[in-house]
């Protein structure tokens, strides 16, 4: 039932970069529009972009369960689809995190696997931190006045060492103001299946989150991970507090169109081309 | 089987020890080599580590002084006492049972172990490490432990040559005077490091002093102790 | 200790919805994080020094036979007894007996994790020996018969007002008139009803945060020098030590002593750091007349080679804790057993069993702060994880659950079954949730909608909008309609 293995894009021209975009399944499945930012983005930094179709996910809420057979296939698989390109980059750092940390751990001991997964998480890139560190996003005539504050999710943050790089690239947003919040650095409370499982702890660890931005006056939070960002949009949402989620990614592309996560707003994709 | 063949029997099995002999650990116990010692505990001048001792202790309120010689010692003593309001009674430890206390008619002394009812103790320290402002107590005849643990407060005597930059200096010096036993390294009963005064914050994390150690320590540096 | 990890989600409920805990876990929260971090940043070779204990430690877990019979040579050299004890039954046993022969009518304490695992109190209650708690924290809770909440600052859950009641109750022989308006007022009052225990104890008996080989020492780390007259005043001292707890050298010991303060409370160094070896000396004025150190087993040679090695590096310093989210939302007491936070998390399954502790290993985002900031790098998430894949394995997951991964993972792997899944999937989410852009409620997502809202999916997926029509021509559309 597979669908035939991905051939990379050919490069358009000498020098660009070809990258596979991991779209990650929360992107793909619930805010496409995310996708279609980094897409923009990475063209703008000079790239060209494909995205397999055999990707489904990344093998995270198998792994975390404890699940290591299914994580593996899923893993190979995953490998398999993205091993030509010269980068492979998520808009998202828990995934992005498991593809380059975890997946050479798991097949450390792995003969034929081990030096695959190195090879190719040496590819692997988060997006914000790719198009600060590796592909120069340079300066874009994107505006986006208000106040905002970044939450930093914790595999980003802590497997990948990214900090500065999104309010480096955010930093470069006419008008966007970004406050600080004490609890930045600290948990959400999201962890995929943690949050159905363990809810009520979930709740405390998200009204954390919330009572920060709060503090902080942020008329929008931004991050790098679609989880976190629908956890706490959910419960800014449903505690009544008037403060947006996106991701990072949207409004570095100028995505004003693309209503904030968990909000109505009309059509966003009125493509003709979409089946009804 | 007894336990002690139980357990080492099971460590001994699961680490493969036959397979592999204990020569590395051996040599690694043998050679007590110090590891990384921080910038802060590195040797320096007399003057800097009495400068940084000083600093240090300060920080974690103990209280300090420096004297040219123990003939002041009692004098110094009694203006402590004096400016905390503290009755005129002193437990000695016998390590200073020589100073000139006659100097000092008012003091009232006991030399030896403590008991309950001491509000001050004042003991000789083996040694000060500047790194962290903690004073090198050993126990022994001269320097019995309880003195400086049981009275409420603790007046510790310390020759400024005795200021070491690190633990490790102290530890060289203590196998040394130790007097090494066929390579084995002889301590006391017990090393006491104090760093500042005792304290805690058990109680709605306030921090508070004297918690069942002395709730001032009070540390008199010597230049000459002769 | 009886176990209550069971009831672990029933345990974080409450706690959730305890004010006084609460305030006194925000505080916690803010207070250990920000003093180790000071501390850190006031020493420049930290994070090598980390490295460096990392290192002894695992050194010592490949020679721990070795390093055991060194100590217990050494110990038996300068006229101590070493004890091996399999278990806490064992442990027990020993210790009551050394109390027996002691004449021991009362029995000081230093605060021990190993005498919390092993139930030391009750058991020597029972039998007719009375054990006196000297740390502050652990007298309070030893006075109101509640467990340890944090494993450096075990009343760290109390109020003041809790404690003035407890003081109150238990105090009686004091004027019912006093005032207890302060920390200070209580502290005073502890510290004299404690005096006279100390002085009058029979036998002391501490834990070890270390045991040295060279020397045959056990070393005690103290704020309060409680354990110093627990040590010093009674005529017979017992250690009561798991078998990792030994260092090689005096070197060692002072280069993780360098971390652990630094770690637990951002203190450069605990006040009092104690190395007792054997019992008095000839000509010494006071000490104990004998010095007992009890090795206990009780599950860890079983760690040793195993997947949960690296916990054995552990030294208790509570950094961890102090940095956990989860902890820091519902409290030590939640984790039901001696230990908490994400050390007790890894820990408590390998003691007890997975089976018992399963909540534990589970009740985590694997943010990895506790990793970040072990002073011994044990890769905490990563131990977490095993844990449970050791639970799949049991199939300890709970049907439901599992049914749901195993049917995510199945699809997963077949990407056109996936594709055509999902996209009726969000299709209809979306069509649903067009109107209001989010779900007040959703069943088979209660677990979320619940306390959040849940965004609705835009309808088509990513992927389906991407791959319409010619490759690459639908984005190029998408992204020429933004202009």
């Amino acid at each position: 039932m597979n669908a035939p293995p991905e051939k990379p894009l050919e490069t358009t021209a000498a020098g660009r970069p070809c990258v596979g975009l991991f779209v990650t399944c929360l992107v793909d499945l619930m805010r496409p529009g995310v996708g279609f930012a980094a897409a923009e983005l990475l063209a703008r930094a000079g790239c060209d972009i494909a995205v397999p179709e055999s990707q489904t996910c990344c093998g995270q809420p198998a792994y975390n369960s404890g699940d290591m057979a299914d994580t593996l296939a899923i893993a190979k698989a995953t490998i398999e689809a993205f091993e030509g390109f010269d980068y492979v980059v998520a808009p998202s750092g828990s995934c992005a995190g498991m593809l380059k940390v975890h997946y050479p751990e798991m097949f450390k001991d792995d003969a034929e696997w081990g030096p695959r997964a190195e090879v190719f998480a040496a590819k692997v890139f988060e997006l914000l931190s790719f198009l600060a560190d590796v592909v120069p996003l340079g300066p874009a005539d994107v505006s986006w006045p208000g106040k905002a504050s970044y939450h930093d999710s914790c595999a980003g943050l802590r497997e990948l060492g990214v900090k500065a790089e999104p309010r480096r690239l955010l930093a470069g947003v006419d008008g966007l103001e970004i406050v600080e919040g004490e609890e930045a650095e600290r948990c959400c409370g999201f962890g995929g299946l943690f949050c159905i499982k363990y809810e009520d702890i979930s709740t405390g660890m998200v009204d954390v989150k919330v009572d920060d931005l709060v503090e902080t006056g942020a008329e929008m939070v931004l991050g790098g991970d679609l989880g976190c960002l629908m956890n706490i949009a959910g419960r800014l949402q449903r505690r009544g507090i008037a403060i947006e989620a996106r991701h990072a990614a949207e409004v570095l592309a100028g995505m004003d169109d693309l209503p904030p996560i968990g909000e109505p707003g009309g059509d966003p994709a009125p493509d003709p081309a979409r089946r009804e | 089987m007894t336990a002690r063949d139980q357990i080492l029997g099971r460590l001994k099995r699961g680490l493969g020890r036959d397979r592999r002999p204990t020569d590395s650990a051996e040599a690694r116990l043998a050679a007590r080599s110090a590891g990384i010692i921080p910038e802060r505990g590195a040797d320096k001048s007399a003057e800097e580590k009495f400068s940084q001792f000083a600093e240090e202790a300060g920080k974690v309120d103990a209280t300090l002084q420096r004297i040219a010689s123990l003939t002041e010692l009692p004098a110094a003593v009694a203006d402590y006492l004096a400016g905390h309001n503290l009755p005129k009674t002193v437990r000695v430890a016998p390590s200073l049972e020589n100073a000139p206390w006659e100097t000092q008619p008012m003091l009232e002394r006991a030399v030896g172990i403590a008991v309950g009812a001491d509000t001050v103790g004042l003991s000789r320290a083996f040694a000060g490490v500047a790194e962290t402002g903690t004073l090198v107590f050993l126990s022994g005849p001269d320097n019995p432990t309880t003195v400086n643990f049981l009275p409420p407060t603790h007046i510790a005597v310390l020759r400024a040559d005795d200021l070491a930059g690190s633990y490790e200096q102290v530890w060289a010096r203590i196998r040394a005077e130790g007097g090494e036993n066929g390579g084995k390294t002889q301590l006391p009963r017990a090393v006491n490091w104090v760093t500042g005064p005792s304290r805690t914050a058990d109680i709605e994390q306030t921090l508070l002093l004297g918690a069942h150690g002395p709730q001032r320590l009070h540390i008199v540096v010597v230049d000459d102790d002769t | 200790m009886e176990s209550t990890t069971r009831d672990f989600r029933e345990n974080a409920f409450e706690a959730r919805r305890d004010p006084q805990l609460q305030d006194a876990l925000k505080r916690l929260g803010h207070g250990f994080p920000l003093k180790r971090r000071q501390a850190a940043a006031r020493l420049p070779e930290f994070e090598r020094l980390r490295d460096q204990a990392r290192e002894i430690k695992d050194h010592v877990l490949e020679n721990l036979d070795f390093y055991l019979e060194r100590f217990e040579e050494r110990v038996t050299e300068q006229g101590g007894q070493v004890h091996w004890a399999t278990d806490a039954e064992a442990a027990r046993q020993t210790i009551l007996e050394i109390c027996r022969k002691a004449g021991a009518k009362t029995v000081t304490k230093s605060k021990s994790m190993i005498g919390e695992e092993i139930a030391i109190n009750d058991f020597l209650e029972d039998h007719d020996v009375e054990p006196i708690e000297t740390d502050l924290g652990e007298y309070i809770i030893q006075l109101r018969h509640e467990p340890p909440s944090h494993i450096i600052a075990p009343a760290i859950h109390l109020s003041m007002g809790q404690v003035e009641e407890t003081f109150r109750e238990k105090h009686k022989d004091l004027p019912a008139d006093r005032l207890l308006d302060d920390p200070e007022k209580l502290l005073t009052e502890a510290r004299t009803q404690l005096r006279e225990k100390f002085i009058a104890a029979d036998v002391g008996l501490t834990g070890a945060n270390m045991l040295i080989a060279e020397t045959g020492s056990n070393v005690l780390v103290t704020n309060e020098g409680n354990a110093d007259l627990t040590y010093s005043l009674p005529r017979v001292h017992i250690v009561i030590a798991s078998l990792e707890k030994i260092v090689p050298t005096l070197e060692d010991a002072t280069a993780i002593l360098r971390v652990l303060a630094r770690s637990a409370t951002g203190q450069e160094m605990s006040v009092y750091t104690t190395f007792c070896t054997g019992p008095r000396r000839e000509g010494d004025l006071d000490g104990p007349d004998e010095y007992h150190v009890v090795l206990l087993d009780n599950g860890r040679s079983e760690l040793l080679g195993s997947e949960f090695q690296e916990m054995l590096r552990c030294i208790r310093c509570g950094a961890c804790l102090n940095h956990c989210p989860v902890y820091g939302t519902v409290g030590g007491h939640a984790y039901g057993w001696v230990y908490s936070g994400p050390m007790g998390a890894v820990l408590i399954p390998g003691l007890i069993g997975i089976d018992e502790a399963g909540h534990l290993p589970n009740a985590s985002t694997l943010c990895g702060r506790c990793e970040s900031v072990c002073p011994m790098r044990i890769p905490l998430p990563r131990m977490l994880r095993a844990w449970r894949a050791r639970q799949f394995e049991r199939q300890g997951t709970g049907t439901a659950g599992r049914w749901a991964l195993k049917a995510w993972a199945f699809l997963a792997r077949r990407p056109w079954a996936y594709r055509r899944l999902m996209g009726w999937g969000v299709a209809l989410m979306g069509a649903m949730g067009r109107g209001r852009g989010r779900f007040r409620r959703l069943p088979l997502a209660s677990g979320w909608t619940n306390t959040r809202d849940l965004a609705a999916p835009e309808g088509d997926t990513f992927i389906q909008q991407w791959h319409k029509g010619p490759r690459g021509d639908a984005s190029g559309e998408r992204l020429r309609r933004r202009g």
